[in-house]
């Protein structure tokens, strides 16, 4: 941890590590929520970094994941010599920032509370946003005429130029996460064990993921407004 | 009673409370921390109009409640949830008792539904006996990730649970209101996960369970669930009020629940004192699906409106619906859903 790195460059490669930390139910940045309360770099290297939730009972567990994830993404940086993310104003606040500051995991900041980590709980929501952001895909192709059972033969390499990129590459990034396939010969649609979906099975898988969509969609909207709430109009710095 | 364009609606709000957040009944920051998070859940949400100051929001009056759920509310009957929450209020948040010594004075106006927690035994299953009785408890509102002692929580589909539900059908109580999340532990669950209610809908079929919610924010599990199970419906406390703030949003949940469990099957609640009905239930009356989305969702009839704010728990609660406050084409249903264009049967296979 010897590197030097410009406090300017340090504070900028900060926010960008803070953007690839996602809400995991909302599947949004912590930075687009305005969960980063604030954010600072000091000359020697020393980062510090406070986050901030909608309520005060926001599931502890959720949270929990945000301030490690906030604080790996973080201590990875080069010139990062010394790390500090606090969860401000929740009611597990002191045992989720001693917790991550330990690095000993979820089960021991929560000692009695807790039966096991959270990866499991990770996945069940990667599976829903992986969903999600298929059925984004498939409702542009729906929407440009193609029929449901039709998208059972097309691959991620085929349908470039057909969807827009951005939507294409979180469909790909949200896949990588869940160690599925995402080469270009990868099928389109496929179930969270990434078995290519049968053509019968696609209007209701669809019909379904949408569903979870609206739900994400909506949740991230609500937090939206309780963070506003309970801290103002303004926005994150 | 609601009137609006010559047209007339039975209201029943099927969750209501009548609580007591104030300081000086706070146990801890817990308490504290609680009704400042339903503070900002009203704040957030109600129109300026319809907005109290903190204070007011901590605790009604019997004056208040009664204006604000009959002479201004709209409603006709409305059902009390218990919240007990001990280990935050000195004298629980909202209990069966407080909630039935209002009903006591205004009979034809409440019901007062109870609660068990299948962790309390053989003991437990002896006062829900004694409940049910002293209340006539036709519904309980349970909490299952309550944490108890050394207990993170607990299942619906528990054989004590099943113990529980059993006694409950034994002794008339029909409705089983389900609240899911947020509350604090376990903690490495998600405290909202209501696959539980799959198992016990299937082994009770005569028991009706009514998810809060209507699941939110998992309303893609609730709803796979409720299509599944004939017996699940779901109460739209917290949902209604996107009316006003996120009305496309609210379309999309009022266009999905109509779509996955049909209109018998959804349930107008306002949460009082988190919100007052009476907006509600104008809003509602005067709402339609955005016309962009009509092709997906269909409309809105006032028959749907209808049954959604009243009729059903009707239904469910023996409520009699007074002369002319039915449905304009009764017995609808047979020909075919109005709302959710198709019916999803490969799911059901």
């Amino acid at each position: 941890m010897s590197v030097t790195v410009p406090e300017a460059a340090l504070e900028a490669a900060v926010w960008r590590a803070l953007g690839a930390v996602r809400d995991p139910e909302l599947d949004e940045p912590v930075t687009d929520l305005g969960f980063v309360a604030s954010a600072t770099v000091s000359a020697s290297g020393r980062v510090d970094v406070d986050l901030r939730l909608p309520t005060y009972f926001c599931a502890p567990n959720f949270a929990f994941m945000m301030v490690a994830d906030a604080h790996d993404a973080l201590r990875a940086l080069p010139g990062a010599v010394e790390v500090r993310v606090r969860l401000l104003d929740h009611f597990a606040s002191a045992e989720i920032n001693a917790g991550v500051t330990s690095g000993e995991g979820f089960s021991a900041a929560f000692p009695g509370l807790a039966e096991g980590e959270l990866e499991e709980l990770r996945r069940v929501f990667r599976r829903k946003t992986h969903a999600a952001c298929q059925e984004v895909v498939a409702r542009r192709l729906l929407a440009d005429g193609a029929v449901p059972e039709a998208l059972a033969s097309l691959t991620l390499g085929s349908v470039r130029g057909l969807v827009p990129r951005r939507d294409l590459d979180r469909l790909r990034h949200r896949r990588a996460e869940l160690g599925l396939p995402t080469g270009p010969g990868a099928a389109l649609l496929v179930d969270d064990g990434g078995r290519p979906l049968p053509p019968e099975e696609i209007p209701t898988r669809l019909r379904l993921a949408r569903t979870t969509r609206i739900s994400i969609e909506g949740n991230a909207g609500l937090c939206r407004g309780l963070l506003r709430t309970r801290y103002g109009e303004g926005e994150a710095p | 009673m609601y009137e609006k364009d010559g047209e007339r609606y039975f209201i029943v709000d099927e969750h209501i409370h009548f609580w007591d957040g104030t300081p000086a009944n706070q146990a801890n920051r817990y308490g504290e921390g609680f009704l400042n998070c339903f503070y900002d859940y009203h704040r957030n949400l109600s129109p300026e109009e319809h907005r109290w100051d903190l204070e007011h929001f901590q605790k009604q009056s019997e004056e208040d409640l009664m204006r604000d759920l009959f002479e201004e509310g709209h409603v006709d009957k409305a059902v009390f949830q218990p919240t007990y929450l001990t280990d935050f209020f000195v004298n629980g948040f909202n209990t069966t008792e407080q909630d039935g010594a209002l009903a006591e004075k205004h009979p034809d106006r409440f019901i007062v539904n109870g609660s068990f927690d299948p962790r309390d035994g053989e003991l437990g299953l002896e006062k829900l006996s004694e409940l049910a009785e002293r209340w006539n408890l036709r519904g309980v509102k349970l909490y299952t990730a309550e944490w108890k002692g050394g207990s993170k929580g607990w299942k619906l589909s528990d054989p004590w649970a099943y113990r529980y539900l059993e006694k409950c059908q034994e002794l008339g109580i029909r409705n089983i209101h389900v609240h899911k999340g947020p509350t604090i532990y376990p903690l490495n669950r998600d405290a909202f996960d209501v696959a539980d209610v799959d198992d016990a809908a299937s082994a009770f079929p005569e028991l009706n369970f009514v998810v809060e919610h209507v699941g939110l924010p998992r309303l893609e599990d609730f709803c796979w669930i409720a299509t599944q199970e004939p017996n699940v419906y779901g109460g739209l406390a917290v949902a209604m009020p996107f009316m006003h703030t996120r009305p496309r949003y609210f379309a999309q949940i009022i266009g999905e629940l109509l779509y996955w469990l049909n209109e018998d099957r959804v349930l107008f609640a306002s949460d009082y004192a988190i919100w007052t009905p009476g907006w509600l239930v104008e809003s509602f009356v005067d709402f339609q699906i955005p016309e962009d989305m009509a092709g997906e969702y269909g409309q809105l009839t006032t028959d749907v409106k209808r049954k959604v704010l009243g009729l059903n728990a009707a239904r469910l609660y023996d409520i009699e619906v007074p002369e002319g406050l039915g449905l304009q084409v009764p017995r609808q249903r047979e020909t075919g859903p109005v709302v959710g264009a198709e019916r999803n049967e490969e799911v059901l296979r």
